[in-house]
C-alpha cells in the first residue's frame, strides 16, 4: 500500500467522512409544513420563444410555470387562452379520469380483478398534456397516464375489459392491468419496466425525422425512473440527434414509498438535468391544467419546427398509494396530501370556469354525477366479458400466439400440451378452451 | 465473409426504405471491422449512422424506430458489451409482439461480432448465445461461411421477429479450423465463399449439412463448425456435420434424422459449458432420439471460466478435446 501524504494519515485532524442518506421531512404522524417550498406566484415566469436556444430556457428550470393564481384567473404569457368550451371538456376528461380509478379501486378491492393503479391529483399532467398535441403524436406513457387514452376518447370498456384481463380483452389477458396498449390511438404499449420508453419515444422520433413526417413523439415517466440508465440514454440520444421528441418527468414526490431525494431532488430539480444534454427545459405546476397544457404546446410547436427536443418536469403530488398493493400511511405523512401547496388540479380548473362565469357547482356535480354513471355502465358492459378468474378469457391457444410472427414448433408442441392438460381438468369441456 | 455482409446491409438498404443501420463507428468510418464500409457515402447519414456510445440507447431507439414502421439494423460492436442493450432487449424487443397483441412489433436485427480465438481477452471473445435463446420471442443466428452470412442477414432483416445476428469475428476474413499454429487460409479457397450476386435468402430455422456421414452427427455453429469438419477430416471419422445456423427457431427435424441415423451425437461450441445452448441441444436429442442413441450425448465446450487471454489455446474447444470426445462417442 502507498504510504499517505504528510499529514493525511488515518486519526489526523481531518473528520470521518459521512455518508448521506436521505430522508423525507415529514413521517407518519408528522404535521407537514411546506414553507420550504418556493411557490412563485402564477403569471411571473417568461416564455421564451420556442425557438430560442436550450440554455435560455435555464431560468426556467429552477422555477415553476403557473398560469392559475389563487385568485383562479389565468396569468402571464404562458396562459394558453383556450376556448371556455375546450377547458370544459379538459374538466370533463380529468373529471371522468378520476371516477373512473375510484371505480377501478373498489373492483379490484372486490375482487375483479388483481391490480390497479390511481393517478389522482396527477390528471392534469396527463390530461392536459395529451390534448396540447395532435392525435396522432405517438405518446410512450409510463403507468400513470390513463389521462391521454380518455383525452383520446380510448372507450372506457376496452380499457375496463383490460383491467379484467376478459375475453373481450385486446391484449388477449397477457398484460398486467392498466398495461394498455392502442396503436389506433398512437398510445404505445405500456411495458412494467421502467424508463425503457424514454428512448424508444427517442427512436420513433427519429423515425419521423427519418422519412420527413410531421408527427412527434412524446414519453412520460415518474421522477423515480429518471435515475434509470435509460433516462440518461433518451436525454443524450435525443440532444445528439435533435430528435421531435417531449420527454415529460411527472415529478409527484414519491417513488413507492421512496421520496424523490431517492432520485436526486434534494440537490437540484428534474427540469435541470436537461441543461447538461443541451435540452431545453420547462418546470411546471403539474396541478395547473393551463400550465401543464402550455408547456407540452410550446414543446410540442418547437419539435414540430425542428426546434428540438425539450424535458419538462411536472411538479405534482401523487394523492393515493403507489397502487392497489401500497399503503401509503406506513412512510408518509396523511397530512402532506391534505396540505399539498399546489391544490388540486380539478377543483383549480372548475374554480377557474367559475371564475370566468362559465360553470358553476351545480353544473360540476352533474358532472361528477355524469362522469360516475358512465363508468359504471362501461364496467356493466365489460362485465359481460368477464371478470379475472371466472373463465370468461381468451382460449388458452392465445398463450402461445404472437411470441413470434409464426408458430415454430416447440411452441405448437406446448400448445397441445396446454390443450390436454385442460382437458384433463375440465374433460366435459368448457368454453373459451 | 465481412464483404457478404456488407453486401446483404447494402442490398438491404437499397431494397426497403425502411431499413436503417446504425451504431458506433457504423457510419463515415466503416464499422471497426469494415462490415458498414462505404454504406453511408452510398445511402446517406439518416440511414447509415453513427450513435453514441450506449447500447441500452442504442437498442432502445431501434425498439421505438420499429414501432414506427422502420426496419433498423442496429450494430453492438462485440457481443461482449450487449449487456447494458439487454433491458430492451429481453423486456421490450422480444415482448412488445405478444405484450400488445401486434399492435407494435420490433422487426430488429442486432447484429454484433462474438466468439473467440482472437486473442480477445475476456472482453472481446464471449459468446453469449445462450442468453438470448432463453428469452422467448427472440431469434438467434449465427453464419459460419460467406455463403450463409449473406443470405441469413438478408433474412433476418426480412423478418418481421426481433433476431440477434452474432457474426464470428475469428471467421470474418477466412475459416479457422483450430489448428492455431498452422496458417489460415483465405475464404477464396473455401467452397462456401462463392456469394452470388444480388439478393439472395437462406432461411431462418434451417440447419446446413456440412458433410453427409454416418458414424455420428456432430451439431455446431459458427467457427466451431470448421473446427469439427477439420477434426473429423483429420480423424478419418464418417461424421455428419450439421451447421445449425439458427438456433432458435431450431431445424429440430434435421437433428432427429441425423441422430436417429447415426445413434451418437457430438455438440461443440465456443461458449462456457453449465447452462449453455449445447445443454439445450443435448436434452433435446436425449429427450427425442433416446432410444437410437448407442452412447451419451457429448458436449465439447468453453471451460466454465471467463475467456483468458494468454491461456486461449486451452481455453479454445480445439481439436484435442473435440477429438477426445470422438473417440469416446465411437469407442464402442
Amino acid at each position: 500500500m502507498a504510504e499517505r501524504p504528510e499529514g493525511s494519515a488515518a486519526g489526523s485532524n481531518k473528520p470521518a467522512l459521512q455518508l448521506h442518506v436521505p430522508e423525507p421531512r415529514f413521517r407518519p404522524g408528522d404535521a407537514a409544513d411546506f414553507s420550504h417550498l418556493a411557490i412563485p406566484a402564477a403569471g411571473q415566469q417568461p416564455r421564451p420563444d420556442e425557438a430560442c436556444h436550450a440554455s435560455e430556457t435555464a431560468p426556467l428550470c429552477y422555477d415553476l410555470v403557473r398560469v392559475l393564481g389563487d385568485d383562479n384567473q389565468a396569468h402571464g404569457p404562458w396562459d394558453p387562452k383556450l376556448d371556455p368550451d375546450t377547458l370544459r371538456t379538459m374538466l370533463g376528461h380529468m373529471v371522468l379520469v378520476r371516477a373512473f380509478d375510484e371505480r377501478m379501486f373498489r373492483g379490484q378491492r372486490q375482487g375483479k380483478t388483481s391490480f390497479y393503479m390511481k393517478c389522482t391529483g396527477e390528471e392534469a399532467t396527463s390530461v392536459a398534456a395529451g390534448m396540447a398535441l395532435a392525435s396522432d403524436d405517438m405518446v410512450f406513457p409510463s403507468y400513470r397516464q390513463q389521462g391521454i387514452l380518455i383525452a383520446r376518447g380510448y372507450p372506457l370498456v376496452e380499457m375496463i375489459n383490460q383491467i379484467y384481463s376478459n375475453k373481450g380483452d385486446k391484449l388477449k389477458g397477457r398484460q398486467l392491468p392498466i398495461m394498455y396498449s392502442s396503436r389506433e390511438h398512437s398510445f404505445f404499449s405500456i411495458s412494467g419496466n421502467l424508463a425503457t420508453q424514454c428512448p424508444q419515444a427517442v427512436g420513433w422520433a427519429m423515425a419521423s425525422a427519418i422519412k420527413g413526417d410531421s408527427r412527434i413523439a412524446a414519453s412520460w415517466v415518474g421522477e423515480g425512473s429518471t435515475a434509470e440508465g435509460d433516462f440518461h440514454s433518451a436525454c443524450t440520444f435525443a440532444t445528439v440527434y435533435n430528435a421531435p421528441v417531449i420527454l415529460n418527468v411527472i415529478n409527484n414526490q414519491w417513488a413507492i414509498s421512496s421520496f424523490s431525494g431517492f432520485a436526486g431532488a434534494e440537490r437540484t430539480t428534474f427540469a435541470a438535468r436537461a441543461l447538461g444534454y443541451g435540452l431545453a427545459g420547462l418546470r411546471v405546476d403539474g396541478n395547473d391544467a393551463l400550465a401543464v397544457f402550455a408547456a407540452q404546446q410550446w414543446a410540442a410547436n418547437r419539435a414540430r419546427a425542428n426546434g428540438g427536443p425539450t424535458l419538462i418536469e411536472y411538479f405534482t403530488y401523487r394523492a393515493e398509494g403507489h397502487s392497489t398493493s401500497d399503503d401509503p400511511s406506513a412512510y408518509r405523512s396523511v397530512q402532506e396530501g391534505i396540505d399539498w401547496p399546489l391544490g388540486d388540479p380539478i377543483a383549480r380548473l372548475r374554480n377557474h370556469l367559475i371564475a370566468l362565469g362559465e360553470w358553476d357547482e351545480e353544473r360540476h356535480a352533474a358532472m361528477d354525477l355524469a362522469a360516475a354513471e358512465r363508468v359504471k355502465e362501461a364496467t356493466r358492459e365489460a362485465e359481460k366479458n368477464g371478470i379475472l378468474g371466472h373463465g370468461l378469457h381468451h382460449p388458452f391457444r392465445t398463450m402461445f400466439e404472437d411470441v413470434f410472427e409464426e408458430l415454430p414448433w416447440h411452441l405448437k408442441e406446448q400448445a397441445a400440451q396446454a390443450t390436454r392438460e385442460r382437458l384433463i381438468k375440465f374433460p366435459e369441456g368448457r368454453p373459451n378452451s | 465473409m465481412i464483404e457478404a455482409i456488407n453486401e446483404a446491409l447494402d442490398i438491404m438498404l437499397a431494397r426497403d426504405p425502411d431499413v436503417v443501420v446504425m451504431g458506433e463507428d457504423v457510419g463515415y468510418f466503416g464499422g471497426v471491422f469494415r462490415a458498414t464500409a462505404g454504406l453511408q457515402a452510398k445511402h446517406g447519414k439518416t440511414r447509415v449512422f453513427d450513435t453514441p456510445i450506449s447500447e441500452c440507447g442504442i437498442i432502445g431507439v431501434a425498439v421505438g424506430m420499429g414501432a414506427y414502421g422502420l426496419r433498423p439494423v442496429p450494430e453492438i460492436q462485440f457481443a461482449d458489451y450487449i449487456y447494458p442493450g439487454l433491458d430492451q432487449l429481453i423486456s421490450e424487443a422480444a415482448r412488445l409482439r405478444y405484450r400488445s397483441a401486434c399492435d407494435y412489433i420490433a422487426p430488429l436485427t442486432v447484429r454484433s461480432p462474438f466468439g473467440g480465438g482472437i486473442f480477445g481477452g475476456q472482453t472481446h471473445s464471449q459468446s453469449p448465445e445462450a442468453i438470448f435463446t432463453h428469452v422467448s420471442g427472440l431469434k438467434t443466428v449465427i453464419p459460419s461461411n460467406p455463403y450463409d452470412a449473406k443470405g441469413l442477414l438478408i433474412s433476418a432483416i426480412e423478418d418481421n421477429d426481433p433476431v440477434i445476428f452474432f457474426e464470428p469475428k475469428r471467421i470474418y476474413n477466412g475459416p479457422f479450423t483450430g489448428y492455431y499454429d498452422k496458417p489460415v487460409e483465405p475464404w477464396k479457397r473455401h467452397k462456401d465463399s462463392v456469394v452470388p450476386e444480388g439478393h439472395y435468402r437462406v432461411p431462418l430455422g434451417k440447419a446446413r449439412t456440412v458433410t453427409e456421414g454416418d458414424a455420428l452427427t456432430v451439431l455446431a455453429y459458427g467457427t466451431m463448425v470448421h473446427v469439427a469438419e477439420a477434426v473429423c477430416a483429420a480423424k478419418g471419422v464418417d461424421a455428419h456435420i450439421l451447421d445449425l445456423r439458427t438456433l432458435v427457431p431450431l431445424d429440430i427435424e434435421a437433428i432427429e434424422q441425423s441422430v436417429e441415423r447415426t445413434g451418437r451425437c457430438l455438440i461443440v461450441h465456443e461458449a462456457t459449458r453449465t447452462s449453455g445452448f449445447g445443454a439445450e441441444l443435448s436434452a433435446l436429442v436425449t429427450e427425442r432420439c433416446f432410444y437410437h442413441l448407442e452412447a451419451p450425448v457429448e458436449r465439447v465446450t468453453g471451460f466454465d471460466t471467463p475467456y483468458p487471454h494468454s491461456l486461449e489455446w486451452a481455453y479454445f474447444p480445439g481439436p484435442i478435446r473435440i477429438g477426445e470426445a470422438i473417440d469416446k462417442l465411437l469407442k464402442d
